[in-house]
């Protein structure tokens, strides 16, 4: 992982958005709550696919057409995940820079984006999971494993 | 015994100020009611959408109940476990805590709403199981599912700020006749 200088993060922070969000009671707290309602459809877009590969839950649908309902609202849901996190972090850039629970979280982000929208999604749409189902849990573990970290980084920046 | 002598004694007992001081235990638990609250959260949101007719509209709404309704049970009865932990750490700020009182609320109407749906409108779900958009009870259930949780988790989030707090005082009137505050007492 390539750290960016200091430099970077302190300039992101005193961004006329960053003083904005520090300097307002309210809207650090509204930004957050929209966080996380965010991950919470993260995690339900992400679930109803994984759980299918690992054998539970809607287990007579296909996981390709699964994965195909549940694309829109992954990519939605990031969507807002992402721009919300933005927003947060250019209110504490600097803090968020010495987190190392943040760093956890960016490199998980990065690698379960990766995975979901390569490995994932091409063993699910080339019905290659169907036929190997030792693998399909593989994948199936490694993606919740992934963003186990993206929350659980983000969780934990707080404790800091 | 009322609630504020209860949570007062509850604030004395060894265990929650031993989770409250802990410098993991706190957290560890709070990240279980974050976690938990994403496999419920999710997958109810889910099934909601299914009853807008929004996601899944081939998938039987029975089907999507039986399989599901499993993982958001199990991730409900985590959650209130974790949550009464949270509480049980830092009782009488949290009782007194403006957010928290609209949160269980919330909670109680949102049960009254799964009441409703289970007891009325998914009894005859077999009429409707494979319909693409579910008739009009079945949205009305599943959009206002999606408006209390939703509120649910802001208010839940919005505990921790500390904004209409007992001791942040003054407050307005209204606030304190609302968070159980008496401004000249102390309520630590």
């Amino acid at each position: 992982m390539i750290s960016l200088p200091l430099s970077f993060f302190k300039w992101c922070e005193q961004g006329r958005i960053g003083t904005g969000i520090r300097e307002s009671t309210w809207m650090f707290p509204v930004i957050e709550a929209i966080h996380l309602i965010g991950l919470g459809l993260v995690a339900g877009s992400v679930l109803v696919v994984d759980l299918r590969l690992l054998g539970f839950g809607l287990v007579r649908q296909p996981a390709d057409q699964l994965a195909d309902e549940a694309e829109p609202w992954l990519i939605g849901s990031v969507t807002l995940m992402i721009a919300t996190g933005t927003l947060l972090f250019l209110s504490e850039a600097t803090k968020c820079y010495y987190s190392w629970p943040f760093w956890v979280k960016m490199t998980c982000l990065f690698l379960v984006l990766l995975f979901t929208f390569t490995v994932r999604r091409y063993a699910i749409r080339t019905k290659w999971t169907a036929g190997h189902p030792a693998l399909a849990k593989v994948i199936a573990l490694i993606s919740l494993g992934l963003w186990f970290g993206v929350g659980w980084g983000g969780r934990w920046i707080g404790f800091n | 015994m009322s609630l504020l002598s209860f949570v007062k004694w509850l604030s004395t007992c060894s265990w929650s100020i031993n989770l409250h001081e802990s410098q993991y235990a706190y957290p560890i638990v709070e990240s279980i009611h974050v976690w938990t609250l994403c496999v419920f959260f999710g997958l109810a949101v889910l099934f909601d959408f299914r009853l807008l007719g929004w996601t899944m509209r081939r998938v039987p709404v029975s089907e999507m109940s039986r399989r599901l309704l499993p993982w958001t049970v199990g991730g409900f009865i985590v959650m209130v476990i974790s949550g009464m932990l949270l509480f049980s750490a830092i009782p009488v700020r949290t009782y007194q805590n403006i957010f928290f009182r609209f949160k269980m609320l919330l909670l109680l109407l949102a049960g009254i709403n799964i009441w409703i749906f289970h007891s009325k409108v998914y009894r005859r779900v077999e009429t409707w199981d494979r319909d693409a958009a579910p008739p009009r009870a079945a949205k009305i259930a599943g959009a206002l599912s999606l408006v209390l949780w939703i509120a649910i988790i802001v208010s839940g989030r919005m505990i921790a700020y500390n904004w209409f707090d007992c001791d942040r005082q003054p407050q307005p009137a209204v606030i304190n006749s609302l968070t159980g505050c008496v401004p000249s007492a102390t309520n630590d």
